[in-house]
């Protein structure tokens, strides 16, 4: 694919610096902590997976890395700069050596195929609208879907084609950073290899750097150079990291911790008969809290 | 035992005192939640129109928008002002006639419809239509991560889908006032001159004795407000929208119900401001009906 001019042309990471550096990262929402003290540091060129259980904040892990929620205590720094000191404008800039492939896809329903996937090259580069034909047609093919799908809308589309519709979208400039989210919840096995293989391919291109946040043990073991595991801060003790694992997918296979085993041969263990005493507690809680307001309104 | 006696008295001064302390934290809890409100839309309002000077929109961006906005109300809006007129009509007749001033009809309907009537109903019925449609679109965008993905490609949500809905908004919907103010005066003329009987000359002529320029510039100056409010409060709500269906609901009615009060507030703010203008420019006053 013809890479597309970008107005202003960034520069390539320097080989000293991590592309990413997460520093002791913490993010709230409200009462509600979701991330405490993580750190992650992304080399160029790697494919990291994020693992997790639903609900651990893998997806708010990964929005942090591109600024779109920001972190409460912590810092998040692009090859050495500080995403939280950049202008609007400069983020803006700097997001267009990011893709991002979204969970349900987040096509723009009112608009076609087409028109989705030559929205970043409109917004950031001057290519004229045939060579953003050329270019749309191109990357159409690279992930697999017919040119009929050009003219039809996101409804239109079966999930699978919207997601690798929304892949085509986050490499339409050429991105040095791609981050997935779930990329194979809710398809098909075949489907969620189709997928696998189209992330195996982008890490081919030259300096892409994928991350992948998934809870599918297959698409980790596939696409992973490296892997970390999520634990969700709600069962942590006070000192304890949220990381409970880093390391290759051999390493995982062989990891002895019992919260990384329980994961990862998909048992849950006493996780039912806690969940059902979580339930209690929060009706006690919810009891007592209607206890107190019936007495205040006596 | 005397102890328990005697603590009782003072259990009931600490429920007292605790009942009058959470009511008290209730009403501070509220006063902060609508001061951080009116914060949020503020600042929200100031970047749409930082974004608007900043930036030109695109032709095939504002279209859309101005498509919803406009053509697609057209027809409930003529439905509205074309009854409202003859509303009017029927509403004021019988207390004309009993004064024997029933040719004087037309000042009242047409005063009552382009100075009142004609901007405030054409404004609350597009808070309905394309208020709500405004909040339940940008807040399905917002649920499905539309939003989102704009701003992962390096584009300013604010820019592509406020500013366009805000200008919409701000051009149409007076231009929709003038559509409504005219059908309510043909509403209002047609079941006058038709079903009541009156004679067209001097429905016509009394109504343009009482009314002029600056009362249908008054009508119209105001409902640049009334759009303004609309696209600013539904597109606020939109984007600050909860997840899930209950979610996108209630910004769709939160949408309609806050900017129906700001349109009710401007219009009497506005009213007192406009009619000190008019006293000011015109100081022996309007000509009495009667």
């Amino acid at each position: 694919m013809n890479a597309p001019v970008i107005e202003a042309s960034p520069q390539k990471a320097m080989p000293t610096v991590p592309l990413l550096f997460i520093d002791s990262l913490s993010v709230s929402f409200g009462n509600q902590h979701v991330l405490r003290n993580v750190s992650l540091e992304l080399t160029s060129g790697e494919t990291l997976v994020i693992l997790g259980e639903s609900g651990c904040g893998k997806t708010v892990l990964l929005k942090t890395m591109i600024g779109l929620i920001k972190p409460s205590i912590g810092d998040v720094r692009f090859e050495d700069t500080s995403l939280a000191s950049m202008t609007e404008r400069q983020l803006a800039h700097l997001r267009t050596r990011y893709g991002f492939v979204f969970q349900g896809a987040a096509l723009f329903d009112s608009a076609t195929i087409a028109d989705n996937i030559a929205f970043p090259l409109r917004e950031h580069t001057q290519l004229d609208e045939d060579e953003i034909t050329k270019i749309v047609t191109e990357l159409v093919a690279e992930v697999g879907l017919p040119r009929v799908v050009l003219s039809k809308k996101p409804v239109e589309l079966s999930g699978g084609m919207r997601k690798r519709a929304g892949l085509a979208r986050a490499l339409a400039l050429d991105p040095h950073l791609v981050l997935y989210d779930e990329p194979t919840t809710g398809l098909d096995p075949i489907m969620s290899d189709v997928i696998n293989e189209l992330i195996l391919r982008v890490h081919q291109r030259p300096e892409t750097t994928n991350v992948v946040v998934t809870h599918d043990m297959t698409t980790a073991h596939k696409v992973a150079d490296r892997i970390i595991m999520l634990y969700p801060l709600s069962r942590l003790k006070e000192n304890e990291s949220q990381i409970i694992f880093t390391g290759t997918p051999e390493e995982l296979d062989i990891s002895t911790d019992p919260r990384v085993r329980q994961f990862t041969e998909g048992k849950a263990g006493q996780r039912l008969n806690e969940l059902r005493e979580e339930q209690i507690e929060n009706q006690s809680i919810f009891s007592a809290n209607a206890n107190d307001q019936e007495n205040d309104h006596e | 035992m005397s102890s328990t006696v005697a603590s009782q008295p003072e259990n009931t001064a600490d429920n007292v005192t605790g009942w009058f302390a959470n009511r008290v934290a209730d009403v501070g809890d509220m006063a902060v939640t609508m001061v951080a409100g009116i914060g949020d839309v503020t600042l929200f309002s100031l970047r749409t129109v930082g974004w608007l000077l900043a930036r030109r929109q695109r032709r095939d961006v504002l279209m859309p928008s101005f498509y919803q906005i406009g053509v697609l109300s057209l027809p409930v809006i003529a439905l509205t002002g074309l009854f409202i007129g003859m509303v009017l009509a029927v509403q004021s007749y019988a207390q004309f006639k009993a004064l024997g001033l029933q040719t004087r009809l037309g000042s009242v309907i047409n005063l009552s419809l382009v100075r009142e009537l004609g901007p405030v109903l054409a404004a609350t019925m597009l808070a309905g239509r394309v208020g709500s449609a405004m909040a339940a679109e940008l807040g399905t965008m917002r649920v499905t991560e539309q939003i989102d993905a704009l701003e992962s490609m390096g584009a300013n949500p604010i820019y592509y889908l406020v500013v366009p809905r805000f200008l919409g908004c701000l051009v149409l919907i007076p231009t929709l006032t003038i559509m409504a103010d005219f059908m309510g005066v043909l509403g209002g003329y047609v079941y006058s001159h038709a079903i009541l009987g009156i004679d067209y000359h001097h429905y016509w002529a009394n109504s343009r004795a009482y009314i002029d320029a600056f009362d249908f510039l008054m009508g119209i100056f105001k409902s640049f407000f009334f759009g303004a409010a609309i696209a600013l409060v539904s597109c606020h709500h939109g984007f600050h929208c909860d997840h899930g269906a209950q979610g996108v609901g209630r910004a769709a009615t939160n949408a309609f119900v806050h900017s129906f009060v700001l349109i009710l507030i401007l219009d009497l703010f506005l009213g007192i401001g406009l009619n000190n203008l008019q006293d000011f420019i015109r100081p022996d006053g309007p000509r009495s009906l009667l």
